[in-house]
């Protein structure tokens, strides 16, 4: 008696739910055909046009959550069609790339990536060939170097530049009243840089210049693209070189007046903004919150130089079609919407990533957009700058890659141990890395032919 | 013949069906898998290449070392907290439940961001400094976490692992303490036995399957423990778990990953074995 109560309530109970169930989309069904529509009091729609179809976009870049949230809710609004934008860590969006490509289903539509990614998909035959694209694309303002890259070494176009960004030195204010004499805060060495510093470190008691070393950091970009070229002139090929171990020795220096909290610093922004460093170097989309919370308190300066010359890192972030996309057609109509001015603008304004277009910087930019530009143009334009390529062609490898150097750095630094042992040892596992997927140099080393040769 | 099948073979099988259903899916074949990736190269060949590259990576000695402190460190403390915090909160004193409640509170917290809040309270601006310097204690602020002492990062781990996971060992021994208490603790009352007597003859003997299975869940989730780590040492503090992500979500090797994961789960294993003998329940002891 009681079970059949039971029964019967769960009965009511699911007729219940079914019935407040939202509706489901109208299926045509032969016994339920849709009501004519015709006698409708209101006039009808003008366009009835179909909706359009969604685009898939998979992307490397604006991956952290407020980046990505900006990205669907503010830049990609205008648009019109619906976009679906999925950020990815590098390892598994050439992992779905290459299995869809493999198993003939391409569901990706576009692909938003670093350069040295690109690579990658191209050796992946991941591609489309969008030189025509491009060709339509011509009223803009592309810079030259950047639309040149982005034919990764072959005469088409593969890669269409979305937005580039680079590191830069976030300075507290309060900092300057250490500045060693004679020193020009835009025009450093990283000799200065250390003196500087020693000075806060005397006068205050504490370590306040800070690197980001924490496990989402991007200290291995340091050494990559700052660090090597500015003391060596070069990266891969003089990893062990002698100009190297001096670079290590002087950097040890340097590092006894940083924050030793760094081990757990992501986004050197935070630590600026607590004031438990006064000096750091970071991405600049990492460093932004600092500038646009307290635009009064902080400068942002070009990153020092050595021996070499001021050794930094554009990055540049590339669009490309996937070879068999779906939807081909949204997918040229996103990177024409992603690659106009005011486009870039607002790209620039909400994630702090910067134009690819040779266009004027507009007064009403805020504070902290125009702080950090003033700074990368000024970093770009230096008479020594050493520009440094992220690496190129490693594909997954690529964070094996990162680990080498920031073990590198880490083993040497933070460990103390014997230079030359730690860069004999890391050496080779960089080589092993390079034969391995035949990655060539790429600037400022020179030019290979075979894989890249430490040497 | 078929009805003694039914009843001897077929319902036990049928009832354990959905946990084997369960461990098979998710444990076991996952553990297989984990097998074959640690005894690949990425090619997909058969190779010792992973466990080699684990092996000759500096920073594996390390992790396992700092691994075994960490659980030789927390569990003990973690089981002595728990027993009085299980005590406390079955004793007959009033409000006593109310404890209860208060002590699960970080079993709700995830252990990111129980590593976070930790990470608030002991960085440079953190809770504790701000709180000593406004005691006159200090002068300035104090880094605790600092690489060039991994003891004051190793502490600080420890606190915050035995604050957010204490909870979970203390909910199995009240469950365990909820069987014992009554008579027998009355019993020992009416033959005068002190509360030091008590415990060492009364509660621990009874308590010790619980104390069985809260041991093995506690060390077991130990070896995985990262994300504290993660957040309060950065990559100063490496154990086994966060090797074995860095290996996977950083360097894109899952193979070297895997290998890391295998020696989680053998260290598992022998322990599990250690407390299953040390602690065995004695069959005339589980009839009580």
């Amino acid at each position: 008696m009681r079970t059949r109560r039971l029964w019967a309530l769960f009965t009511v109970a699911l007729i219940l739910s079914l019935a407040c169930q939202p509706a489901a989309p109208p299926t045509p069904t032969p016994t339920a055909p849709p009501p004519p529509a015709a006698p409708s009091p209101t006039p009808p729609p003008p366009t009835p046009t179909p909706p359009p179809k969604p685009v898939l976009f998979l992307s490397t870049q604006l991956r952290p959550v407020e980046e990505a949230e900006k990205m669907r809710n503010v830049i990609l609004k205008p648009f019109g069609a619906p976009v679906e934008f999925i950020p990815e860590d590098e390892g598994p969006f050439h992992d779905r790339i290459r299995a869809e490509i493999q198993a003939g289903k391409v569901t990706v539509d576009v692909v938003g990536a670093l350069h040295g990614n690109f690579v990658t998909l191209l050796k992946d035959n991941a591609l489309e060939d969008l030189t025509p694209l491009m060709e339509r694309l011509k009223d803009r303002p592309m810079i030259s170097q950047f639309a040149e890259l982005g034919k990764l070494g072959t005469d088409r176009q593969y890669c269409i530049p979305w937005m580039q960004a680079t590191y830069i030195l976030a300075i507290n204010k309060k900092a300057l009243d250490y500045l060693p004499a004679g020193a020009d805060v835009n025009a450093l060495t990283w000799d200065q840089l250390r003196q500087w510093g020693e000075n806060i470190h005397k006068a205050t008691g504490e370590r306040r210049l800070g690197f980001p070393l924490g496990p989402k950091g991007l200290i291995h970009r340091f050494v990559q693209g700052y660090l090597y070229p500015s003391y060596t002139g070069a990266f891969v090929t003089t990893y062990k070189s002698p100009e190297a171990v001096e670079m290590w020795k002087s950097f040890k220096a340097l590092w006894e007046h940083v924050n030793p909290q760094s081990t757990t610093y992501d986004f050197m922004q935070e630590p600026l903004l607590a004031e438990e460093v006064w000096i750091a170097w970071d991405h600049t989309a990492r460093l932004v919150n600092a500038f646009k919370e307290r635009p009064e308190d902080f400068i942002a300066a070009p990153v020092p130089a050595g021996p070499k010359g001021r050794g930094f890192m554009p990055v540049l972030a590339c669009l490309g079609i996937v070879k068999g996309a779906p939807n081909r057609e949204g997918a040229e109509a996103l990177i024409e919407f992603l690659t106009r001015p005011e486009t870039q603008l607002t790209i620039l304004r909400e994630v702090a990533f910067f134009p690819v277009l040779d266009i004027p910087m507009p007064a009403d930019m805020p504070a902290h957009v125009r702080i950090e530009g003033e700074a990368v143009v000024k970093q770009s334009g230096a008479q020594d700058a050493i520009p440094a390529l992220l690496p190129v062609g490693l594909g997954g490898k690529a964070g094996e890659f990162n680990k080498v150097n920031r073990d590198t750095l880490e083993r040497i630094v933070l460990k103390g141990e014997d230079i030359e042992k730690v860069l004999q040892e890391e050496a080779a596992k960089l080589q092993a890395i390079l034969n391995e997927t035949g990655a060539a140099c790429w600037p400022p080393d020179p030019p290979s032919t075979g894989p890249c040769q430490v040497r | 013949m078929s009805r003694w099948w039914k009843a001897e073979i077929g319902l036990p099988l049928a009832l354990l069906m959905p946990a084997i259903l369960f461990l098979g899916l998710f444990i076991a074949l996952p553990s297989v898998q984990a097998l074959l990736l640690a005894a690949q190269a990425p090619d997909g060949s058969w190779s010792g290449e992973p466990f080699r590259r684990m092996l000759a990576d500096t920073r594996f000695m390390p992790a396992l070392r700092n691994t075994l402190v960490l659980i030789a460190l927390v569990i003990p403390l973690q089981l002595a907290l728990a027993l009085t915090m299980a005590l406390i909160a079955q004793s007959r004193r009033r409000g006593a439940g109310f404890f209860l409640y208060v002590y699960a509170i970080p079993l709700a917290i995830s252990e990111l961001a129980a590593g976070l809040v930790w990470l608030a309270i002991f960085t440079e601006r953190g809770y504790l400094n701000v709180v000593l310097r406004a005691l006159g204690l200090i002068q300035r602020p104090i880094i605790f976490l600092s690489y060039e002492h991994p003891i004051g990062i190793l502490l600080a781990v420890v606190i915050a692992e035995v604050w957010r996971a204490t909870a979970i060992v203390m909910v199995t021994l009240v469950a365990g303490l909820q069987m014992i208490l009554g008579e027998y603790w009355e019993a020992a009352e009416v033959f005068g036995a002190n509360l030091a007597q008590k415990l060492r003859y009364v509660v621990l003997p009874l308590l010790r399957p619980s104390l069985q299975a809260a041991l093995i869940i506690r060390t077991l989730f130990a070896f995985q423990t990262f994300a504290v780590v993660v957040a309060l040492g950065g990559g100063v503090l490496p154990v086994l778990a966060s090797e074995a992500y860095v290996w996977y979500a950083g360097a894109h090797n899952p193979h070297v990953a895997a290998a890391y994961s295998l020696i989680i789960l053998a260290l598992s294993a022998l322990v599990t074995g250690f407390y299953l003998y040390v602690l065995r329940v004695h069959p005339e002891e589980m009839g009580r």
